[in-house]
């Protein structure tokens, strides 16, 4: 079965979702990811989500979980790279995901999670 | 005998005859403008065309049937002749003096088929005129459907142009809109900004609307959309150029800008921009 990678590097995780999102891939990376801010203690999650051209209102909500529960992990979430197509998806579908910080690509998203680091 | 016997009759046996005059009166009809536009063996290329596809639909078996196969390829010919005119800056009257010049040469070959008969003569022509007019209004016709073709398709570049996105300093976008916001048009502005963005790694966005007239409770929804969207991207929007009326318009529309940063000008907003992605100025 595939599975989404989950990198670690240093404090943070990354995860890069390169293919085609299905709606299992989705609930696996979900428990994958918890399970490995536990194990790993990390403080803060990248989702790279540049190679995905396509979002459905599951999948949306999904990725809005997955930020919450972080959280709640005490780890941050960033969600970087969204496409235009899929940004106005998103908007068009009212999700809007409110609480969940972006960022343009993962150099951006590393440094705006070291600097909440940095001020915690 | 068949309906138009003699028409069909006159027009084969006085081909040559026809084509020749029909040319030369063309030729000598057409302006200076018109003969850079077209060569005269392009002329008499479409000409010798039309004459053929018009033999072939008098000597088919019903020359009035209109959706006869004959009949099809002269509209189609007709069509393409108007559309190639359209592309070459003829008038609609140009045009349709293409097929009305014919009505001269094939009259006085009728006259010479019809002998002394008076009324045969008169019912040939009036034949003749009838199909040779409704040939005309057809290139006609697509002549105005080309040309509103055109029109729309410029209106449509006009749409694209209108909403240029620069680049006013490293990482920061300005879009100045022009122009009433319709669900067509933040669409394209939009998308427009957005693959900027991803294009130029830009976080900050400013979207000026200094140039809008009105908002209303569906502008201000588009706008917001647009804001929502740059921010799942992981950028920043900023709105510039709200004016009096605009602000108060929104404030009573009940429409919530809370969580958008505005701004009165685009200066103010370039100041902030700039101070967000870390820059300083001097004088």
């Amino acid at each position: 079965m595939e599975r989404i990678p989950i990198l670690r590097i240093g404090d943070f995780l990354l995860a890069t979702i390169q293919v085609d999102m299905h709606d299992q891939l989705a609930l696996q990376l979900q428990d994958d990811l918890t399970n490995a801010i536990q194990r790993h203690g990390a403080k803060g999650v990248l989702i790279d989500i540049s190679a995905l051209e396509m979002v459905d209102s599951f999948i949306g909500r999904t990725i809005s979980d997955i930020s919450n529960m972080s959280r709640i992990l005490d780890a941050r979430t960033v969600l970087v790279g969204m496409q235009p197509a899929v940004a106005i998806t998103l908007v068009e579908l009212g999700l809007s995901l409110p609480g969940v910080a972006t960022a343009l690509d993962v150099d951006r998203g590393m440094a705006m999670l070291r600097a909440t680091l940095a001020d915690n | 005998m068949a309906p138009s016997a003699t028409l069909a009759n006159a027009l084969q046996r006085h081909q040559k005859q026809l084509l020749s005059e029909w040319v030369s009166n063309l030729q000598s009809a057409a302006s200076d403008g018109r003969k850079v536009r077209i060569s005269p063996q392009e002329l008499g290329a479409q000409a010798e065309e039309f004459l053929q596809l018009l033999t072939g639909l008098l000597a088919s078996a019903s020359p009035e049937d209109r959706s006869s196969s004959q009949f099809k390829s002269l509209q189609g010919f007709l069509e393409d002749l108007s559309r190639t005119r359209v592309q070459q800056g003829f008038t609609s009257a140009e045009t349709a003096t293409f097929i009305f010049s014919f009505k001269q040469p094939l009259f006085t070959v009728l006259r010479t088929e019809a002998g002394n008969d008076a009324n045969l003569l008169a019912d040939e022509i009036w034949k003749a005129t009838k199909l040779l007019d409704e040939i005309g209004l057809i290139t006609v016709n697509t002549y105005q459907r080309a040309r509103e073709e055109v029109i729309n398709r410029q209106q449509q570049e006009m749409l694209e142009l209108s909403t240029p996105v620069v680049k006013l300093w490293e990482g920061i976008l300005a879009l100045p809109m022009i122009g009433t916001l319709d669900s067509a048009r933040t669409q394209i502005v939009m998308e427009a900004l957005l693959h900027k963005i991803v294009e130029t790694g830009s976080q900050l966005a400013i979207i000026d609307i200094t140039g809008v007239p009105t908002v209303d409770t569906l502008v201000a929804q588009h706008l917001l959309k647009t804001v929502t969207a740059i921010r799942l991207m992981g950028a920043d929007c900023i709105i510039s150029g709200v004016r009096p009326q605009i602000a108060q318009t929104i404030v009573h529309l009940g429409v919530d800008l809370a969580g958008v940063t505005t701004k009165a000008n685009l200066a103010d907003a370039l100041a902030l921009a700039l101070k967000r992605t870390g820059n300083t100025l001097s004088r």
